[in-house]
């Protein structure tokens, strides 16, 4: 299980040779990786400022991924999310899912990145030519988030 | 115990973190809330949507019914935003 929240980038690449190597029970991996887009709502955006909540960042992380654990037979997990300035390009987060087969792999993945947009305290500031503005929590995130609910 | 803001709400209350002491009377968030806005008009505009703001007590979300204690973290933040 890990959890990190760092304001450095982190290489895709060697995060997937560090879960698998060695780990021969694992036959799928899934990964997501958000990226700073260099637009929203019609507006050219130039940079973004991520902050969060140290401490309940790393809980609820840490939470999302154990309730993962729970749903799916996963081998391993990671969730990397950056926070601090950014521009356009680059990395904001990585989630990485292995299991023996796909399907728990590709779900928890989903699964991962849903819940996390919706129960993780971070908040983006994006930088426009109008200015600096709060980015919104949008429906669209709920909804997703909604579909993995268990009542 | 200690209280927290985040985004655009600390831009409203001007400070990120502040440790009071338990007011007389207040035994849960929604009273905390109330006394939060009886201190100054940039309180006042934080709550005066209460809808768009989550409350988290010790690192887990709550809502207003929750009970706080003087050795409490409470923060105060707008619907996340992250991912």
């Amino acid at each position: 299980m890990a959890v990190r929240v760092q304001t450095e980038d982190f290489d895709v690449g060697a995060a997937i040779d560090a879960m698998t190597r060695g780990a021969t029970g694992i036959g799928s991996l899934a990964s997501f990786v958000g990226l700073m887009r260099d637009h929203a709502g019609g507006a050219a955006v130039s940079a973004m400022t991520l902050e969060h909540y140290p401490g309940m960042t790393e809980k609820m992380l840490g939470d999302i991924e154990a309730e993962a654990r729970r749903r799916w037979p996963l081998i391993d997990c990671l969730i990397v999310h950056r926070y601090g300035r950014l521009a356009p390009g680059d990395r904001i987060v990585l989630v990485l899912t292995a299991a023996a087969h796909r399907e728990p792999a590709l779900a928890a993945c989903q699964f991962l990145i849903d819940w996390l947009k919706t129960k993780a305290p971070f908040w983006k500031q994006e930088e426009t030519a109008a200015g600096a503005r709060w980015v919104e929590a949008r429906a669209e995130d709920d909804a997703a988030a909604d579909r993995w609910r268990r009542d | 115990m200690k209280l927290r803001y985040f985004a655009w709400l600390r831009a409203k209350t001007g400070i990120a973190a502040e440790q009071v002491a338990l007011p007389d009377g207040v035994g849960d968030v929604e009273q905390l809330v109330r006394w939060l806005i009886a201190r100054g008009p940039g309180y006042a505009e934080v709550f005066r949507e209460r809808g768009a703001v989550r409350v988290a007590v010790n690192f887990d979300y709550v809502g207003f019914d929750h009970p706080v204690r003087d050795e409490d973290e409470v923060a105060f933040f707008p619907p996340v935003t992250g991912g």
